[in-house]
């Protein structure tokens, strides 16, 4: 097979209205009339099934029943008691495998309540009434809580504390609050700069400071914070990528997928932004989905994602899949990457390997090559925690994330943690909003106590 | 086929399926239109007397609840009876009559209580054509006010005096539409046939105020601020319609007596239900309101194809066929014992059985067994009410079934198969000993 010369990678594919079409809301928001027709198929189950499957227990058949009684405020503040993310939760959870699967309607019929379309037309409802903020801040306690991270679960954490009259400082090494609702989520699933209405509203409560561009080992120190404030909570995230280990990764085109859609959240024309004429993201979860829908979005003619394993264990949800899929995007299972073709110090294609589980069910290459080309390959072959800024602190990790109790508390006795950087961290947005609301209680509960 | 046909009073159409007097039913167009579609009948909206015609409020008219999706369940009206001159209307009803012989075709008419009122009209009616006359006794709003309506209806004393004058001043057949605004519904009706109408008609709209505007604070709907009760119709009124419509049909005073049934009915069901407890005919308003005349087309394909299912070639054959199964309270078979039984493969655990028991009945369905979600009946504290067949959102996911043999479980009482009733039960001190 020859290899192309050609390494086409350009900015300007699309018109500009393609841009704004391809960028815009992918799941327009409901209607009222149509809010009231699927908040009318919810059952008011008994001990509710998606309310258990929650990982923020949200109180699914209450928040739908104001819905249904007209009363999209009082649904959204039902909403916030439990999540105070509600509305980026709406866009991003993956409903069909959390609340949505267990409805009962999915069961009788195949054709679950739609509680996360739901979920976003209260908050959005709320956000656009202008409401006054839910919740009001206890009196002062003089406590001070440090939590480093403004993503999910830091600004969740510092949300159920300044509601209990706590000050709180959040130390965030990025220019912009959000964590991965700001930088890490695919555009077209928050659009209008929701991220930073989120924040907004969530500071509303008083008693938060944010301080940006600290970041931990490199301008504070958990030695210090730990001195400073009565309490801290680490929701640092995963800073680091996972590495091919393939010769040529250097090459240009050969991007890590999160940074690749960072830059693509943060920028201000579309238009500007390079992408490759054919893309190959390696990965089978959110990130990859993330990156190719978006690379095909920019105007990419031949986007593929390759996985190592089945379709089965792909951490992408089926519906995602089926989203890249329906937009023209191939998945091909079953193949590890194997090497990089460079010239020009550019990337050209990629060869990989076909896998299969052996015998013992150990995945390994059948010697089979295929090769790609490519202008452009994504990584997204996972996130990795930095353990560096802990060093010095006793702080017991467990495969280089943090170890926490069921209360989010580490072994340290005045650190708390939660979000990607735990032990057993699930990579979501309304697991790391859990994680703060848990260690939030516990903190004040010590504090307190 | 079944045959549809019916003879009511003998007034001849070709389905039972008449459009009550009402806004569809207010001129010709309308009702050429409803002919057209294939309505077997119309009662032509209600006529008053010669001289300047009524005036109807220019605002809205109508207010409404609903079901999911905006399905209509009620609608209230507050319009009057018609607007028109009568020389048109009566002009329209003959022209009408003349060109659709084969249906039929009753003039309702509403004039002040007096005998020369209903003598002036009544031979302008009669020289239509029109095959029959229902007298509207009904009207809760508006025309009551002025002693016309709901106020005649109300007091059957004048029933049946308007009834003497309509049977003495006309040879038409003579149909007494009554109001269910009132405490029991066969009085109005035995004094209709005491006064010699032919039938009754029933029932008319029940006064309401369908909602209130929460901003304004006024009823719904609303004139300027103010709202006035209405007449509330539609398919949430029909329990009510049926129940009334078997008083009289049950009533030994007036067994027999024909009786148009309106209230609710919106498809061959509802109808088949009126002519189940005895309805000659029924009438339609509110479901042709919201969906236009073609419903007929259902309504009598639906009940064709039912009637020959189950083997009735003509509406007499099952006409009344539920009159002798309503009975009073007092005479059910106290020794008759069923136990709701949920099927386990289509129960799609929602637990809305469970909750309703559990919080507002007897404590008698489970949430959890050995640890899963699991719903089952506790045959011990099962009364057998039947809320969770209400309540259960899965068609014949839990049923009623009869405890045959045995004991049953919750009084420990061996199952008896004798009929036995509260007349001769021991708790009632009214109870009849047997002799000894």
């Amino acid at each position: 097979m020859t290899i192309s010369e050609t390494n086409d990678v350009k900015a300007h594919r699309l018109s500009s209205e393609d841009y704004i079409e391809n960028f815009s809301d992918i799941h327009p928001p409901l209607t009222q009339h149509e809010a009231f027709v699927e908040a009318d198929r919810c059952y008011f189950c008994y001990d509710a099934p998606c309310m258990t499957a929650c990982p923020t227990s949200i109180d699914i058949p209450m928040f739908i029943r104001k819905i249904q009684a007209d009363n999209p405020v009082g649904s959204a503040k039902t909403i916030f008691e439990q999540n105070i993310m509600g509305g980026m939760c709406a866009r991003v959870c993956p409903t069909e495998t959390l609340c949505e699967e267990v409805c009962v309607r999915e069961i009788a019929e195949g054709k679950p309540v739609k509680i996360g379309l739901l979920q976003r037309y209260a908050t959005d409802t709320f956000m656009e009434r202008e409401q006054p903020h839910p919740f009001t801040r206890a009196a002062p306690t003089g406590k001070k809580i440090a939590v480093v991270g403004a993503g999910p679960a830091g600004l969740s954490c510092a949300h159920r504390l300044a509601t209990y009259g706590h000050d709180v400082t959040v130390f965030e090494a990025r220019e912009k609050a959000g964590g991965l609702n700001e930088y890490g989520i695919a555009s077209y699933k928050t659009t209008n700069d929701f991220a930073q209405d989120e924040v907004d509203f969530i500071l509303q409560i008083g008693g938060i400071t944010i301080e940006n561009g600290k970041a931990l080992g490199r301008d504070i120190t958990l030695d210090q914070l730990s001195a400073d404030f009565d309490a801290v909570f680490l929701g640092v995230g995963l800073p680091g990528v996972n590495a091919l280990g393939l010769e040529g990764e250097n090459a240009d085109g050969v991007i890590d997928a999160v940074d690749f859609i960072a830059v693509l959240r943060q920028a201000e024309d579309l238009s500007q932004l390079e992408v490759g004429r054919r893309v190959v993201v390696i990965g089978g979860g959110m990130t990859a989905i993330d990156a190719a829908m978006q690379s095909k979005l920019l105007g990419a003619e031949e986007v593929t994602v390759t996985y190592r394993r089945g379709q089965e264990h792909m951490n992408a949800s089926l519906y995602e899949q089926e989203l890249a899929q329906t937009n023209g995007i191939t998945i091909r299972h079953w193949m590890m990457p194997k090497s990089l073709a460079v010239s020009d110090g550019a990337v050209k294609a990629i060869t990989m390997e076909k896998t299969a589980l052996d015998a013992s069910g150990k995945l390994v290459g059948t010697g089979e090559m295929v090769t790609i080309e490519a202008d452009q390959v994504f990584k997204a072959i996972g996130q990795t925690p930095d353990a560096a800024p802990l060093a010095g602190v006793s702080v017991e990790l467990e495969k280089g994330r943090i170890r926490v109790d069921q209360h989010r508390r580490t072994s340290h006795s005045k650190i708390w943690a939660g979000g990607d950087c735990v032990a057993g961290g699930e990579d979501l947005t309304v697991a790391s909003v859990e994680d703060g609301k848990v260690a939030a209680e516990s903190i004040h509960k010590a504090l307190m106590a | 086929m079944a045959d549809l046909s019916t003879n009511f009073l003998g007034i001849k159409s070709p389905n039972p399926f008449w459009l009550a007097s009402a806004p569809p039913t207010d001129k010709a167009y309308n009702v050429e239109r409803a002919f057209e579609a294939g309505w077997g009948g119309v009662v032509w909206k209600t006529l008053g007397e010669a001289g300047p015609p009524v005036v109807n409020v220019n605002g809205p008219r109508y207010g409404a609840i609903w079901g999911p999706d905006r399905r209509l369940l009620g609608l209230n009206n507050i319009e009057l009876i018609t607007d028109r001159d009568l020389e048109v209307n009566l002009r329209e009803i003959t022209e009408v009559k003349k060109r659709w012989p084969d249906r039929a075709l009753i003039a309702s008419i509403m004039v002040p209580c007096d005998e020369e009122s209903w003598k002036a009209i009544l031979p302008r009616v009669e020289d239509t054509g029109a095959d029959g006359i229902e007298l509207n006794f009904g009207c809760p709003h508006g025309m009551s006010e002025r002693g016309m309506g709901a106020a005649v209806g109300q007091v059957p004393e004048y029933i049946q005096m308007v009834a003497e004058w309509c049977k003495h001043y006309s040879n038409m057949p003579v149909i007494v539409k009554l109001t269910p605004n009132i405490t029991d519904i066969r009085y109005p009706a035995r004094a209709a046939k005491a006064g010699g109408a032919d039938a009754v008609s029933l029932i008319n709209t029940i006064s309401s105020i369908v909602s209130v505007d929460l901003d304004n604070f006024a009823p719904m709907p609303t004139i300027d601020g103010k709202g006035s009760h209405g007449g509330y119709c539609g398919p949430a009124v029909k329990p009510i319609a049926l129940n009334m419509v078997a008083e009289i049909a049950r009533d030994p005073e007036t067994q027999g007596l024909p009786i148009s049934g309106i209230g609710g009915v919106q498809t061959w069901r509802d109808a088949a239900e009126f002519i189940a407890l005895g309805c000659g005919t029924v009438q339609v308003c509110t479901a042709a309101m919201t969906y236009g005349f073609k419903i007929v087309e259902e309504m009598a394909e639906g009940l064709s194809d039912w009637m020959d299912e189950k083997g009735y070639a003509t509406i007499a054959d099952f006409q009344g066929r539920a009159v002798p199964n309503v009975t009073d309270w007092q005479y059910l078979n106290l020794n008759y014992v069923t136990k709701a039984r949920i099927d386990q493969d289509l129960c799609i655990k929602c637990g809305r059985c469970h909750i309703a028991c559990e919080d507002t009945s007897h404590q008698a369905i489970t949430s959890m067994v050995d640890g899963q979600r699991y719903f089952e009946v506790m045959d011990d504290e099962c009364v057998g009410c039947n809320l969770c067949v209400n309540v259960c959102p899965v068609d014949d996911c839990i049923t009623m079934v009869e405890m045959t043999e045995g004991s049953d479980p919750r009084t420990g009482k061996p199952i008896d198969h004798d009929y036995a009733n509260w007349t001769t039960h021991p708790n009632n001190p009214m109870s009849k000993q047997a002799a000894e």
